[in-house]
C-alpha cells in the first residue's frame, strides 16, 4: 500500500474536504493505484538534475508602485454567500 | 538550577509603499471594510499577481542595513492553509530562497555591544482582517483591506539572551526601518508586529530547551513584560520536574499574561511550493549598489558622529539617533546655534516632553529648530534668562510664533539695568522687613527666599544672576 | 450552404463584400443550435442578446479585421463581465464576474460576438467532459462517444457547427485532443504566449488558451487576436506575436520533420498509427524531410504531470470555499465544518481526487519524494524536446493513442483515464507549441487527429506545416450528420 486510509483521513483536513466513509475507500484505493503508478519515476536517476518551475526563462516582471483605483465594493461582495454591513460574513472563527 | 533564556524573534514589517504588493490597490490604512479591494486581492478565479517593485527595492535596503547577503535569485512561495482572511487560501511568500539572509545587528546590552544574527529576511502578503461578533453573535466579519499589504518578515538568530535585549532588539530594529524609511514602524496600528520564540537551558548546556511561541505583544513594553512572563513560566515549569510544551501562546496585554492558542485543528502543514504565477526574481549587483548609495547614515553611525563631532555624552548621542527627524533637527538647530550641549539639552528636556503624546511627531513640530536656534542666542545674549526662555518655548510651542515676537509681545526682555533691579530689591527688602531681620541673624537659607520674591516682583524678567549680587550687597 | 458552416475567413469574406452580416450569421447559428444542442449539449450558458457584448470599437468600419462580426464561443473556464462563469462546476455554479479575462477582451476589441460559454470538465480536470456538473458533452460524430476533454464543448461546437470557432484552454491536451476526437482544429500555443488572466487556473506552469477552429486558416486567426504581452499575467512573454496567417503558404520544401519512435507503442490503434504514417508519407512528397528521432523521457510525462498539475490544482482550487464567492453549505456547525461540507459538495468526484493528490504529493515528507522529483524528470522531458529541435523544425505524433471512447467507459477508472493523455502530455511539461489536426477517420467513422509539435515561439513552423497538409486533404471539411 503507498497510501493508508489513515493518510487520506490527514490530508482530506488539510484539504478542508469531508470524506464519508465510501469515499474514504475509495479514495484510497484510487490514490494507491495512481501513486503506485507514479513510482515510475523512482527508475530515473536525477541525483544532479535541476528542478523546473518554469519552463519559460523571462526576465523580471514588476510593476512601478502605482495606485489605481479598487472596484466598487458592491461589485466585491456581489457573489458573497453571506455579507452585512460591507463584510464577508462567515460562521464564527474559534 | 541557573538557566540561560534563548530568544529568536521573528518581526513582520508593513512597507510604506502606496500599493500593494501584488495588485494597484491602495495601501492605507483603515477605510471602510473591502473598500481597498479588487479582483487580485479578493483571490478571485482566474487573476493573477504582479510584483511591485518598489517592495523589492524596500526589502534590498533594508538587507544592506541589517548586513544581510542579497540573493541574486530569490523565489516566491505559497503557504497554504485555510482561514477566512486568506482569500486565496495560501498566502504568497518566500521559503526556500529568500531576498536576504546571514546579517545582524548590533545592541547596546548594559553598555557592551551585542551583536545579533539576521536568519533571513523575506517578502510576502499580508492577510486581511477577522472581525469577531458580540456576545453571542454566532458570526465573525472579513475586512479584506489590508490583504496584499506588502510584508517583510525579519527572523533572527536564537542570539537573544534576556527580554531586556529582546525589546532593544526590536526598538532598534524600528529605529533602522524608519531610518531607511520603509516602515512607519508603528506597533500599536500593527505595521510592526512581532513574534518571539523562548527556550531556557540550564546554564552550560550546548542543547537547546524546547521553545514556545509568543505572538501579540503590540509595543516595546509589551515585548519585554510578556517574554518575562515566559521565561517565568517556564523556569517555574522546569523547577517543579515538568516539561515545556511546544505550542504558541497569546499574550493578553490587559491582564498581563500569555495563553496558549491550542486548537482542535491539527498540526500546520504548510505545503510550501513555488508559486508558478511569479517569475525568479534575479538581482543584480547594479540594482544592489543602486540601492546601497541611496541608503542614509544609519542609527549607529550616526551616533558614534555626534559624540565625536558634537562632543556629546553617550545617552544624549543615543537619544537624538533614535529617529532620523530627531536627529535631523538637532543638526539644523546646531547649525544656527552653535551650540550642541544646550541644544541636545532643550532639545531632550522640554521638546520631547512636550512631543510626547502630540500626534504631530517631530515632522510638524511647531518649533522649528530656527525658532530654537533663535531662542538660545537669545540667551547666550542675555537677552532672556534661562527661566522665561522655558516660558518662551511653552508659548512657541503653544502658538508656534517666533522667540522674538513673543518676547516683544509678552515684554519678556531681561531687565539689566541695575538701577531698576535696586530698586525692585529694596522694594522686596521693604516688603519683607521680617525675613530679612531672619538672615540678618544667620538663617542664610532665606537668601533664596528673597531672591524669588526679586524675580517675582520684576515678573521673572530680571536677571538672576544681577538680583543675587545685588541682593547680597544690600544686604 | 448555410451560414453555420462557414469558417471565420469564409465569414468575414462574405462580410466584407456585403453579402451577408453579422446579424444574418447570428441568426443562422441560432437556428443550428435549436436544432443540435439538445443532443451534443456544448454549451454551459448561451447568451440570448450576444450584440451586447459587443464593444463599440466593433462598430466602427475602419477597424474592421478579419474577425469582426464572428460569432465565437468560449469555454467557460474564462472569465466574461457579466457573464455566468461555472468552469463546469457546482462550486462556481452561480458566479458571476465583472471583469473580462485578457483574451475575451481582446475578441471583443476585435468586434468578436461571444455566442456563449462551453462545457468542459469541472476545472478542466478530466479528458472526456463527463466530470462537468452541467452533464457530459456527446461528440458530434457518434452521440455515445465522449468528444474529448476537458474543452469537449469547444470542440463539439466547432464540430456540430454551433459556433464559428472557439476558445479552449489546455494543461495537459485539453484543446489538442477534443480537437482530435471531433476533427476539428486545436492548438495549444507556447506557454507564455497568450495570457492566463482570467482563465480560472487549474496547473498554473501548463494551463495555456488557444483557438479550436475549423481549419489552420481560422486558427492563425483567432491566434493572431490572443495574443500578446499582459502586463497583468507575469508569465506571459514580451516577444512580439507575429502575423501568423503568414505562415500559411502551403510549402514544406526542405522542412524537417522528426518521428518519435515512442509515441508509435503498443495498444495504440491501429488506424491512428496508420493514418499518420499516411499523412507523414503526404508530406514528404511534398518536400519535407521525414526523420526518426527520440523522446526518450516519453513514458515518464503521465506520472509527472499529475504529480504537478494536481499539486499545483491543490493549492489554485483552496480558493473556492465559501467565503467571497461560489457555493456555501447550508447549515454548517461551525467555520471547520462550513469548510469541510462546502467543499464536499461543492466539487465533483475527480476535482476532489486531484486536489487529495495534490495535497498529498506536497505535504511533510512527501514533498522530495514527488513534488522536487517531477520537477526533476520534468527537465530531463523538456532537454530531450530542445535535444530533438536541434535537427528538426517539428514532430509529428498522433493526438490521441485511440479515437474517442464510449462515455463511461473510463469514468470509474482515473488511472486509463489519465493514460489516455499519453501524447499530448509532454507538449506541456515542455511549454512548447503543439497542434491537432484532421487526418482521418477510424472503422467506425470517428475522427483521428494528427499532432504537430514545435519549437517554443515558433507556431508558425507548425502552422505552416499543418496548412500545407491541409491543402492537400479534404478531412477538415467533413462534418457530422446530426
Amino acid at each position: 500500500m503507498k497510501i493508508t486510509k489513515q493518510e487520506v483521513e490527514h490530508v482530506s483536513l488539510l484539504a478542508r474536504l469531508h470524506l464519508s466513509d465510501q469515499d474514504k475507500e475509495l479514495m484510497t484505493s484510487h490514490l494507491d493505484a495512481i501513486l503506485t503508478y507514479m513510482d515510475k519515476l523512482n527508475e530515473l536517476d536525477t541525483k544532479d538534475v535541476e528542478p523546473t518551475s518554469h519552463v519559460i526563462e523571462v526576465e523580471n516582471v514588476v510593476r512601478e508602485d502605482q495606485v489605481r483605483d479598487s472596484i466598487p465594493v458592491e461589485d466585491a461582495l456581489a457573489n458573497a454567500p453571506d455579507k452585512e454591513n460591507d463584510f464577508f460574513k462567515v460562521p464564527r472563527i474559534l | 538550577m541557573e538557566f540561560e533564556t534563548i530568544i529568536g524573534l521573528e518581526v513582520h514589517a508593513q512597507l510604506k509603499t502606496r500599493a500593494k504588493i501584488f495588485c494597484t490597490c491602495s495601501t492605507e490604512f483603515g477605510g471602510s471594510p473591502n473598500h481597498h479591494t479588487c479582483p487580485v486581492c479578493l483571490g478571485m478565479p482566474g487573476v493573477l499577481p504582479v510584483l511591485n517593485i518598489e517592495v523589492v527595492n524596500f526589502a534590498i535596503r533594508t538587507g544592506l542595513a541589517l548586513n544581510c547577503k542579497i540573493n541574486p535569485l530569490s523565489r516566491f512561495a505559497r503557504k497554504n492553509y485555510f482561514y477566512p482572511d486568506l482569500p486565496k487560501g495560501y498566502q504568497i511568500s518566500q521559503y526556500e530562497l529568500p531576498l536576504c539572509e546571514h546579517g545582524y545587528l548590533t545592541i547596546d546590552a548594559n553598555g557592551t555591544e551585542r551583536r545579533i544574527g539576521i536568519t533571513r529576511i523575506h517578502m510576502e502578503e499580508d492577510a486581511g482582517k477577522n472581525i469577531h461578533g458580540e456576545q453571542g453573535d454566532p458570526c465573525s466579519y472579513v475586512d479584506l483591506n489590508r490583504t496584499g499589504v506588502p510584508l517583510m518578515e525579519i527572523v533572527s538568530e536564537p542570539d537573544i539572551r534576556s527580554p531586556e535585549e529582546a525589546a532593544a532588539y526590536v526598538r532598534k530594529l524600528r529605529s533602522i526601518l524608519r531610518y531607511i524609511d520603509v516602515c512607519d514602524g508603528n506597533m500599536e496600528e500593527g505595521s510592526l508586529r512581532c513574534d518571539a520564540n523562548i527556550s531556557l537551558r540550564p546554564a552550560g548546556r550546548k542543547a537547546y530547551g524546547i521553545r514556545t511561541e509568543t505572538k501579540n505583544m503590540n509595543s516595546f513594553k509589551h515585548v519585554q513584560k510578556a517574554l518575562e512572563y515566559e521565561v517565568k513560566r517556564q523556569a517555574r515549569i522546569i523547577g517543579q520536574g515538568g516539561a515545556i510544551v511546544q505550542e504558541t501562546r497569546l499574550w493578553d496585554a490587559d491582564r498581563g499574561i500569555s495563553v496558549s492558542m491550542r486548537s482542535k485543528e491539527e498540526a500546520h502543514d504548510y505545503r510550501y511550493f513555488p508559486d508558478p504565477d511569479l517569475l525568479p526574481l534575479h538581482v543584480d549587483r547594479a540594482w544592489i549598489e543602486q540601492m546601497r548609495s541611496a541608503l542614509p547614515e544609519l542609527p549607529d553611525e550616526k551616533m558614534k558622529r555626534f559624540m565625536r563631532d558634537y562632543d556629546l555624552p553617550l545617552y544624549d548621542a543615543e537619544v537624538l539617533t533614535v529617529s532620523r527627524e530627531l536627529a535631523d533637527y538637532f543638526e539644523a538647530c546646531n547649525s544656527m546655534a552653535h551650540s550642541p550641549k544646550t541644544v541636545s539639552n532643550w532639545i531632550m528636556g522640554e521638546l520631547l516632553r512636550e512631543l510626547k503624546g502630540d500626534e504631530r511627531g517631530i515632522r510638524n513640530c511647531p518649533v522649528t529648530p530656527e525658532m530654537l536656534a533663535g531662542m538660545i542666542r537669545m540667551i547666550e545674549e542675555k537677552t532672556i534668562s534661562g527661566k522665561i526662555a522655558k516660558t518662551v518655548f511653552e508659548e512657541m510651542y503653544r502658538s508656534g510664533k517666533p522667540p522674538d515676537q513673543i518676547v516683544k509681545e509678552k515684554n519678556l526682555i531681561q531687565v539689566t539695568d541695575e538701577a531698576e533691579i535696586i530698586r525692585i530689591i529694596d522694594q522686596v527688602l521693604a516688603e519683607y522687613a521680617s525675613q530679612v531681620e531672619s538672615y540678618r541673624s544667620g538663617q542664610e537659607k532665606v537668601f533664596g527666599f528673597l531672591v524669588g520674591q526679586g524675580m517675582k516682583a520684576s515678573r521673572g524678567k530680571a536677571s538672576p544672576a544681577l538680583v543675587n549680587q545685588i541682593l547680597k550687597q544690600r544686604l | 450552404m448555410n451560414l453555420y458552416e462557414l469558417t471565420i475567413h469564409e465569414a468575414s469574406d462574405e462580410m466584407r463584400r456585403g453579402r451577408i452580416t453579422s446579424g444574418d450569421l447570428m441568426e443562422s447559428l441560432k437556428q443550428r443550435i435549436s436544432e443540435v444542442e439538445e443532443r451534443v449539449h456544448a454549451y454551459v450558458t448561451i447568451l440570448d442578446r450576444p450584440e451586447e457584448t459587443k464593444s463599440p470599437s466593433s462598430d466602427r468600419q475602419e477597424e474592421q479585421g478579419p474577425l469582426s462580426g464572428i460569432p465565437v464561443a468560449v469555454k467557460d473556464n474564462m472569465t466574461t463581465r457579466g457573464i455566468r462563469t461555472t468552469c463546469s462546476s457546482k462550486m462556481l455554479s452561480n458566479f458571476i464576474p465583472h471583469y473580462d479575462a485578457t483574451v475575451v477582451d481582446r475578441l471583443r476589441q476585435n468586434g468578436v460576438v461571444i455566442l456563449g460559454k462551453t462545457n468542459m470538465d469541472e476545472f478542466a480536470m478530466g479528458s472526456s467532459t463527463e466530470t462537468s456538473y452541467m452533464g457530459a458533452t456527446r461528440n458530434p460524430w457518434n452521440l455515445e462517444r465522449i468528444p474529448g476533454g476537458s474543452s469537449g464543448g469547444s470542440a463539439a461546437a466547432v464540430a456540430a457547427d454551433e459556433c464559428i470557432a472557439a476558445l479552449g484552454s489546455d494543461t495537459g491536451g485539453s484543446i489538442r485532443q477534443p480537437a482530435a476526437h471531433c476533427g476539428v482544429v486545436g492548438m495549444k500555443p507556447t506557454y507564455g504566449r497568450v495570457s492566463r488572466y482570467g482563465l480560472v487556473a487549474f496547473a498554473s506552469s501548463l494551463d495555456q488558451i488557444g483557438p479550436i477552429t475549423k481549419d489552420v486558416t481560422d486558427c492563425a486567426l483567432l491566434l493572431n487576436a490572443i495574443s500578446g504581452h499582459d502586463p497583468r499575467d507575469s508569465t506571459s512573454v514580451k516577444v512580439p506575436a507575429p502575423d501568423f496567417t503568414s505562415a500559411l503558404t502551403g510549402e514544406v520544401r526542405g522542412l524537417t520533420i522528426g518521428v518519435p519512435a515512442e509515441y508509435f507503442v503498443e495498444g495504440m490503434q491501429p488506424e491512428v498509427e496508420d493514418a499518420v504514417r499516411t499523412a507523414l508519407s503526404l508530406l514528404e512528397e511534398r518536400g519535407a524531410v521525414i526523420k526518426e528521432v527520440s523522446l526518450p523521457h516519453t513514458g515518464y510525462a503521465i506520472a509527472t504531470y499529475y504529480i504537478l498539475a494536481t499539486a499545483e490544482a491543490s493549492s489554485n482550487l483552496a480558493r473556492y470555499d465559501g467565503v467571497k464567492y461560489g457555493y456555501r453549505t447550508e447549515n454548517a456547525s461551525d467555520l471547520m465544518d462550513m469548510y469541510m461540507q462546502t467543499r464536499a459538495q461543492g466539487f465533483g468526484p475527480e476535482v476532489k481526487r486531484r486536489i487529495m493528490l495534490g495535497t498529498y504529493v506536497l505535504s511533510a515528507g512527501y514533498y522530495d519524494a514527488y513534488y522536487r522529483k517531477a520537477q526533476q524528470v520534468r527537465t530531463l522531458i523538456k532537454n530531450d524536446f530542445d535535444q530533438a529541435f536541434q535537427t528538426c523544425d517539428v514532430l509529428i505524433t498522433p493526438t490521441s493513442p485511440t479515437t474517442a471512447f464510449r462515455i463511461g467507459e473510463k469514468i470509474n477508472d482515473p488511472l486509463q483515464m489519465y493514460l489516455s493523455d499519453i501524447f499530448t502530455i509532454s507538449v506541456n511539461l515542455a511549454g512548447i507549441p503543439g497542434i491537432s489536426v484532421p487526418c482521418g477517420f477510424d472503422n467506425s467513422g470517428l475522427p483521428i487527429g494528427l499532432q504537430i509539435m514545435g519549437r517554443h515561439f515558433n507556431e508558425k513552423a507548425i502552422l505552416r506545416s499543418a496548412y500545407a497538409y491541409e491543402q492537400q486533404t479534404d478531412w477538415h471539411r467533413k462534418r457530422p450528420v446530426l
